[in-house]
């Protein structure tokens, strides 16, 4: 019983977890051009040309996508940030620092990406629409978070902090996800929801959950090497970190 | 109760000597808003149109002001610290805090709106409705705000930082504060609006203090 315990709780330290990321993020990369080539490939070329929208729809297969992680990837980290409270456990509040910046991105893509459809769709870049507005605020969100914790100086506040405004803000991803239901405003409705059938052809759907499948990826591959490079910087006083042949070579040179 | 009392007595007694801190934060929403009728024209129907979102964007800017002051002092001196050591739980000491934060810069805002809705042509149940949304909406903004400010504390440039965390948080309280005003203007009445912002009264009443105090905490290790 106790050695499981051991083995679980093994890749807790950044010791452990250093080596272990970086064997993954190899592997994640090859999955983020696997899902990707094969996500736009549906989403260009098998997908069908959509009744109403023309070929201007097929920013669906960016944007969704990033409106999804951008949520998804708010709610990982406010997970970490928690478990970093809750538990004291170091390597937690790095997860949830690595991947605010990524979340940041999806956001701003998301938003980007909805202007680029919005132009030729409803005639317009920007609506002050309820689901525009909360993606808008979560945007902020990110951006406060890595303010936060860029500005104070000791690690260990940094990341209590920060936790602490993550957990607030968690309050608006399920305002944003409800939106376009709770309001009836330009934004259409949800294309996909789990308990009807899709209003989409399939390939479309499928290319769609492809490309999120990639930048799932993508997020994971990212979040891992900049974790990496958090514990570097904050282990760089240990032992350990000063005998990993990356930094003696380093050193050598 | 008595320990949240005193601290609500003291904060105010501080307040009283240095009366600058208050006038400035009231003079800061009264010039705002009076700014805009000279910068947009003094065109009446306009005026109307865009009073309630001025208004509310008028008080979110002052109360800001004062936040940053919400601990800030006490912490430079070493009370809070005693605060927090002290047998009263520091959670009551917070929600005092907050509550003489809100006597002090919201009230203020609250009393003062009428006036300034004057300004803006808007009849008397639009200023009842704008009155009754403030009264709603700033104890929500002294309360999410103490829990950036509680953040924030010792930061180096802290007060932009405030706005950052607090201004994204403070959004639902503008939108349907304003919205309230509006509908009543547009003949829809108010009632939906001023129940969602009680609705986040309440949420932030049961929760707000809890987080502003783990901030706190953590700002003082």
């Amino acid at each position: 019983m106790s050695k499981q315990l051991t083995n679980w709780f093994r890749f807790a330290s950044p010791q452990t977890f250093y080596p272990l990321a970086g064997k993954m993020i190899p592997v994640f990369w090859v999955l983020t051009a696997l899902f990707g080539a094969a996500g736009l490939w549906m989403g260009f070329f098998v997908a069908p040309t959509d009744a109403t929208q023309g070929e201007g729809y097929r920013i669906i297969f960016v944007h969704v996508p990033t409106s999804w992680m951008s949520m998804f990837i708010y709610l990982v980290m406010a997970g970490w940030a928690a478990m970093g409270l809750s538990l004291n456990a170091r390597l937690s509040s790095m997860m949830a620092q690595a991947l605010a910046p990524t979340g940041a991105l999806m956001a701003f893509l998301s938003l980007w990406t909805g202007a680029f459809w919005g132009k030729p769709m409803w005639g317009t870049w920007w609506v002050w629409d309820a689901r525009l507005t909360s993606e808008l605020i979560l945007f902020f969100l990110y951006l406060g978070f890595i303010a936060l914790q860029a500005s104070i100086e000791d690690p260990r506040r940094a990341d209590k902090a920060g936790a602490i405004l993550a957990l607030v803000g968690v309050v608006n991803v399920p305002i944003i996800y409800f939106s376009v239901t709770w309001w009836n405003t330009l934004h259409q409705g949800a294309s996909v929801s789990i308990n009807k059938s899709p209003t989409m052809a399939m390939t479309m759907l499928w290319g769609m959950l492809l490309m999120a499948l990639c930048l799932w990826m993508y997020s994971i591959a990212v979040a891992l090497t900049r974790v990496r490079a958090i514990i570097l910087e904050r282990e760089s006083h240990t032992e350990w970190v000063k005998q990993l042949p990356e930094m003696t070579r380093e050193v050598a040179a | 109760m008595s320990a949240i009392l005193a601290v609500v007595q003291r904060d105010l007694l501080v307040v009283v000597r240095r009366k600058s801190e208050v006038l400035t934060a009231l003079f800061f929403f009264v010039i705002v808003s009076s700014l805009f009728p000279l910068g947009i024209g003094p065109e009446p129907g306009l005026l109307r149109k865009i009073a309630p979102g001025v208004l509310w964007v008028g008080a979110l800017l002052a109360t800001m002001l004062a936040l940053q002051r919400m601990f800030a002092a006490d912490h430079a001196d070493g009370t809070l610290e005693q605060m927090a050591i002290s047998p009263s739980p520091l959670v009551g000491l917070v929600v005092g805090k907050i509550a003489a934060h809100w006597l002090v810069s919201g009230l203020p805002l609250v009393l003062m709106a009428p006036v300034l809705g004057l300004q803006f042509d808007l009849d008397a149940g639009a200023l009842g409705v704008l009155v009754l949304a403030l009264l709603l909406g700033t104890p929500v903004l002294s309360l999410i705000g103490a829990i950036g400010a509680a953040l924030t504390l010792g930061v180096r440039g802290g007060g932009v930082l405030l706005s950052l965390l607090v201004l994204p948080l403070f959004v639902p309280v503008l939108i349907f504060g304003a919205g309230a005003v509006e509908s009543h203007i547009a003949g829809l009445g108010a009632g939906g609006h001023l129940s969602l912002l009680a609705a986040l009264l309440a949420l932030s009443v049961f929760f707000a203090p809890w987080a502003a105090t783990a901030a706190l905490r953590i700002a003082l290790e």
